[in-house]
C-alpha cells in the first residue's frame, strides 16, 4: 500500500544544503527532509578544509577579490551575478553560522582564524590570501552537527533511510516525491507545495573518487528522467590530491599550512608551471601537472603518481608555509589532525617522516540542476519548473563555472541553501497544493519490481565496476576524442547488460541490493549524459581537458550546456534515447574573459 | 590473500534466530574490512546487509563488532587483525540496540538519547553589534575540543556495560554530546543539561569501566570527558 504525507515543503537531502535549506524554510512552512541516511551520515561531514568567505580576519580582504577568484577560478564559465551573491552572502552566512555555535577555529584576539586555499587570493591575484574559515580539518564535519543540531533544537521533521526515486512534475509544476522506506519498502507519497532537492554529488560512477558509497545522484537522474535539463555535465572536478589508489582526499588545507608537491627528482615542479601561487593553484591545473610530470617519466619510480610533502623540514626548507614562515610539527598536528591520521592509517605513512604518494581523485561535480539564484530549477534556460528547487553539489547555479575552487562549495552550500530555503517558504504562502496525479507511484513501483524480479546474469557490482573503470579511464583528467566515444558506446552496452541484471533479495527489510541496483541505473544515466556532454566541448576549459582541442575557445564555446533526453518518455528507469543539447549563455557582469594564469 | 569471515546474520523475514555466515575472499592485505564485507555482499550474497557510506572513517555508519570488538568496519584494514592466510575474522552486530537485519541495528533509540540532552547551541543574548561573530578565546576554543570530534557512531555506548544492563541510560555519547556545550564559553544552556544529566538514567550511571573510550575510533576521552561533567555536578562549578 503506498503512504501519503503532505507538506509545504519537502526537502530531498539531509546534507549541508538540506539542512541550511529546512532551517531556514521551516521559520515560516510546513517542512519535511526525506533523506536516504541519517542527516549526520552525509558526505558533507567529510568536508575537511574549510569555507570561504572575505573576513578579513587575518589580513585585508574584500568580497569583489573573492567574485574574480571565483569566476577566473571556473575559467569564466561563472554566471557572475550569482558569483557576486555567493562572494558577499558568505561573509554574513558564516557569522550566521557562528551565532548557531559553530566552533570555527580562533585568532589570539577571539575571531575567526583563517587559512590560504588553492586560488583564493589578494588584490585580483596578487598573492594567496587566508580566506578559508575553518574548524581544524574537520569544518564540513562541523557545519553538518551544527545545521543538525539546529534542526533538533527547532524541531524540523525527518523521514531518515527515506530513498527518494522520483520527482513528481506534471505540466511543469512540481508536486512532490515519491520515496521508498528502507526499512521495509513500503512506498510513499510525499505531497507538498515546493520541493528542494539536495542530493549532493555523484562521483561513485568514477574508481577512484573522494566520494561515498552513497554518492549516486538518484535525484538528479530522475529531474533527467522527467525531461529537465541537465546543466554542464562535462565539467567533473579531479582533486590533486587523494591518496595513492584508495582516492581518499587529503585536504588542500595541507598546502594551504606549507606542504608542496614533489617529483621523483625532489622538485617541486609546480614552481616550473605556475611560478605565483605554484603548488596552491587551482585543482585543476595541479591535477594536470602531476600528469603532465608522470607522462615525462618524473613520476615516483617512474609510475603514476607524485609526493605530497607535508614534512615541516620540507615546508621550511622551500618557505612554503604560510606568508614564507616556518612551521612546526606541533602546529601541523594541530591543524590537519585527521588529514594526518588518514595517512596513518589507510597508507601506513607518517607524514610527518615520509611524503605520501597522491595522485588526482574525482571529487565534485561542478554541473547538475540548473537553478537561478534563489535556487529555482529551470525546465530550459528561462522558465522555472513551479515549485520545484536544488540547492547544493546537485545544483548549478552556475557559481563554479568550469572548475569549483577549493572551500568554495560548502560556501555554495550555505549561502544558496539559505536562499533557495526562504524563496521556497515565501513561495509556499499563496501557493496551494498542486494536485497529485493518481499514478504517481506507478513508475517507481515497476522500476522496482522489474529490479527485484531481476534473475538475469548480470551483477550490479560488475556493472558498476566496468563502468567506474571506463569513466576514470576515459573521461578523467586528461581526454580527447576517440576515448571520450568509447565512453559513451561503452556506456550504452553496460545500459543493455543492465536490463539482464540479477538480484538475490526478494525481501522487504532493508533490501539495499535492489536499492544499490537501482543507484547503479542512475550512475549509468550520469554518466552517459557526463560523457556525452564532454565529447560535444571541442575546447580545453578549467576541468575539462582535450588533448585534441587544447585552447579555450570563447568563440564558440562561452556557453554552458544543457542536456535533455531527447525522446518523449518520462518515467523513472533507466534511459535508452540519444542526448539532446543546446547552450545557455552565460553571465558576465565585472569580469571579461582573460587568459587563465597563476 | 585469503580471508575467512564469520558473519552474524538475521533476517527476520525467515530467520527465527541469528546464524553465523561463513565466506572466504580474496582481499590485499591493505584492504579495509569493509572492503571484504563488499565483497560478499556484491558477489556471494545480496541478501546480506551492513549500512556504510563515507568508507573513511568520518560518517559513523558502519559501527561494528569486530573479533569482539567495536570498531568502523572502514578503518580496520584487514593486516592490522589477520596475521596468516585463512584466518578468520568475525563480525557481529554492535550490542544493546535491537538488530533490524544482519549488520544492522536500530539507531532510533541510541539518536533519543543524544536529543535528551539538548545536543544543540543556546545564547538567546543579543548579538555582537558589530553584526560579526561572538569572539572566544584560544583556550575557551580548546576546553571543549574533543567532544566535538564525535561522529554518533555509537561504538562508545555500544560497548557500555552499564547500557547493557540498562538501555534507559543516555549512553557515552550522549553525555559527550552534552559536555561539548556544558564547556563551551559561549553557551548559556549548561544548568539545564547537567540537570538531565543528574537524573537517575544520567552520567551517575556511568561506573568507569573505560570500554566507550576504549572502542572510540575518534579517539575521544571519553570518560575523562564524563568525569569532568560528574565533577561539574559535584562541585557546581564548570571549569
Ligand atoms: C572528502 C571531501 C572533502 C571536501 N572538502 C571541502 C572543503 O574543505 N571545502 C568545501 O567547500 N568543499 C569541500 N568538499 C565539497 C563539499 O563537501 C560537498 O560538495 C558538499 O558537502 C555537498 O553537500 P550537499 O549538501 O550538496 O550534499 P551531501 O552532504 O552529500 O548530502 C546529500 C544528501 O542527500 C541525500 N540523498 C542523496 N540521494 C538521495 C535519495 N535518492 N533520496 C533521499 N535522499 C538522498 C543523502 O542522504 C544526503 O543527506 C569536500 C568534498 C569531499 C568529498
Ligand atoms: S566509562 Fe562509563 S560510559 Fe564508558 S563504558 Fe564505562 S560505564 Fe560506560
Ligand atoms: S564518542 Fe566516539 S565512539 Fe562515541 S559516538 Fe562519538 S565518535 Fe562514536
Ligand atoms: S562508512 Fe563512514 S565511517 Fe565507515
Amino acid at each position: 500500500m503506498t503512504k501519503h504525507h503532505q507538506f509545504d515543503a519537502i526537502i530531498v537531502g539531509g546534507g549541508g544544503a538540506g539542512l541550511e535549506a529546512a532551517l531556514h524554510a521551516s521559520k515560516s512552512a510546513n517542512v519535511a527532509v526525506v533523506t536516504k541516511l541519517y542527516p549526520t551520515r552525509s558526505h558533507t561531514g567529510t568536508a575537511q578544509g574549510g569555507i570561504a568567505a572575505a573576513l578579513g580576519n587575518m589580513e585585508p580582504d574584500s568580497w569583489e577579490w573573492h567574485m574574480y577568484d571565483t569566476v577566473k577560478g571556473g575559467d569564466y564559465l561563472v554566471d557572475q551575478d550569482a558569483a557576486e551573491i555567493l562572494a558577499r552572502d558568505a561573509i554574513d552566512a558564516i557569522i550566521e553560522l557562528e551565532h548557531m555555535g559553530l566552533p570555527f577555529d580562533r585568532t589570539p584576539d577571539g575571531k575567526i582564524e583563517q587559512r590560504r586555499f588553492g586560488g583564493h587570493t589578494a588584490n585580483f591575484g596578487e598573492k594567496a590570501v587566508m580566506r578559508a574559515c575553518k574548524a581544524a580539518d574537520r569544518t564540513g564535519h562541523m557545519i553538518l552537527q551544527t545545521l543538525y543540531q539546529q534542526c533538533i533544537k527547532n524541531k524540523v521533521n525527518f523521514f531518515n533511510e527515506y530513498f527518494v526515486t522520483d520527482i513528481i512534475v506534471e505540466d511543469n509544476v512540481c508536486r512532490g516525491v515519491v520515496a521508498i522506506n528502507v526499512a521495509d519498502s513500503e512506498v510513499h507519497l510525499f505531497h507538498a507545495k515546493a520541493v528542494l532537492i539536495a542530493s549532493g554529488g555523484f562521483g561513485k560512477m568514477f574508481k577512484v573518487t573522494s566520494n561515498a558509497h552513497t554518492l549516486t545522484g538518484d535525484p538528479v537522474a530522475a529531474y533527467y528522467r522527467r525531461g529537465l535539463p541537465l546543466e554542464d555535465m562535462e565539467f567533473f572536478q579531479f582533486h590533486p590530491t587523494g591518496i595513492y589508489k584508495l582516492g581518499i582526499l587529503l585536504s588542500e588545507a595541507a598546502r594551504g599550512e606549507g606542504a608542496i608537491f614533489i617529483n621523483d627528482k625532489g622538485e617541486r615542479f609546480m614552481e616550473r608551471y605556475m611560478p605565483t601561487l605554484k603548488d596552491l593553484a587551482p585543482r585543476d591545473i595541479c591535477s594536470r601537472c602531476i600528469y603532465e610530470e608522470v607522462r615525462a617519466g618524473r613520476g615516483i619510480g617512474g609510475k603514476d603518481y607524485v609526493y605530497m610533502d607535508f614534512r615541516p623540514g620540507t615546508i621550511n626548507k622551500f618557505k612554503s608555509g604560510p606568508g614564507g614562515r616556518d612551521v612546526t610539527r606541533e602546529h601541523l598536528e594541530k591543524a590537519l589532525p585527521d588529514i594526518l591520521e588518514f595517512a596513518r592509517v589507510y597508507m601506513g605513512i607518517d607524514p610527518m617522516k615520509d611524503p605520501v604518494p597522491i595522485q588526482p581523485t574525482a571529487h565534485y561535480a561542478m554541473g547538475g540542476i540548473p537553478t537561478d539564484a534563489d535556487g529555482r530549477a529551470l525546465a530550459d534556460n528561462t522558465n522555472v519548473v513551479t515549485g520545484l528547487y536544488a540547492a547544493g553539489e546537485c545544483a548549478c547555479v552556475s557559481v563554479h563555472g568550469a572548475n569549483r575552487l577549493g572551500t568554495n562549495s560548502l560556501v555554495d552550500l550555505v549561502v544558496f541553501g539559505r536562499r533557495g530555503g526562504k524563496a521556497m517558504a515565501d513561495f509556499c504562502k499563496p501557493a496551494g497544493f498542486a494536485p497529485l496525479p493518481i499514478t504517481a507511484a506507478a513508475d517507481t513501483i515497476a522500476e522496482f519490481d522489474r529490479i527485484r524480479a531481476g534473475r538475469g546474469s548480470e551483477r550490479a557490482a560488475a556493472i558498476r565496476a566496468d563502468l567506474q573503470n571506463m569513466m576514470t579511464n576515459y573521461v578523467g583528467v586528461f581526454r580527447n576524442g576517440p576515448d571520450m566515444q568509447k565512453a559513451v558506446e561503452g556506456v550504452r552496452e553496460l545500459k543493455a547488460r543492465f536490463k539482464n541484471i540479477k538480484t538475490d533479495d526478494t525481501g522487504k527489510i532493508f533490501n539495499t541490493d535492489v536499492l544499490e541496483t537501482f543507484e547503479l541505473g542512475c550512475l549509468l544515466d550520469l554518466a552517459e549524459v557526463t560523457a556525452a556532454a564532454a565529447l560535444r566541448r571541442t575546447e580545453t576549459r578549467g576541468g575539462h581537458a582535450r588533448e585534441d582541442f587544447q585552447e579555450r575557445d570563447d568563440a564558440n564555446w562561452l556557453n554552458h550546456s544543457m542536456a535533455y533526453r531527447a525522446d518523449d518518455k518520462r518515467d523513472a528507469a533507466v534511459t535508452r534515447c540519444d542526448i539532446r543539447f543546446e547552450n545557455k549563455p552565460v553571465t558576465i557582469t565585472k569580469f571579461q574573459p582573460k587568459e587563465r594564469k597563476y | 590473500m585469503k580471508v575467512h569471515l564469520k558473519i552474524k546474520r538475521f533476517n527476520p523475514e525467515k530467520d527465527s534466530k541469528s546464524w553465523w555466515g561463513e565466506y572466504d575472499v580474496n582481499v590485499d592485505p591493505t584492504d579495509r574490512v569493509l572492503d571484504a564485507l563488499h565483497l560478499v555482499k556484491w558477489y556471494q550474497d545480496g541478501t546480506f546487509n551492513v549500512r556504510r557510506s563515507c568508507a573513511h572513517g568520518v560518517c559513523g555508519s558502519d559501527a561494528v563488532r569486530i573479533n569482539g570488538q567495536n570498531r568502523l568496519a572502514c578503518k580496520v584494514l584487514i593486516q592490522d587483525i589477520v596475521k596468516n592466510d585463512g584466518d578468520t575474522i568475525t563480525v557481529e552486530p554492535i550490542l544493546g540496540l535491537p538488530v533490524i537485519k544482519d549488520l544492522i541495528v536500530d539507531m532510533e533509540p541510541f539518536f533519543d538519547h543524544y536529543k535528551s540532552v539538548m545536543p544543540y547551541f543556546v545564547n538567546d543574548e543579543a548579538l555582537p553589534a558589530d553584526g560579526r561573530e561572538r569572539l572566544q578565546n584560544i583556550a575557551d576554543r580548546e576546553r571543549y575540543d574533543q567532544g566535538t570530534k564525535c561522529i554518533l557512531c555509537a561504538c562508545c555506548t555500544t560497548s557500555c556495560p552499564s547500557f547493557w544492563l540498562n538501555d534507559d541510560y543516555v549512553g557515552p555519547a550522549a553525555v559527550v554530546q552534552a559536555h561539548r556545550f556544558i564547556f563551551d564559553s559561549r553557551d548559556r544552556a549548561a544548568e539545564e543539561r547537567l540537570k538531565i544529566l543528574n537524573e537517575q538514567m544520567g552520567v551517575w550511571r556511568c561506573r568507569t569501566a573505560f570500554n566507550c573510550t576504549n572502542a572510540c575510533p575518534r579517539e575521544i576521552p571519553v570518560t575523562q570527558l564524563i568525569g569532568e561533567v560528574k565533577k561539574a555536578l559535584a562541585t557546581g562549578e564548570i571549569r
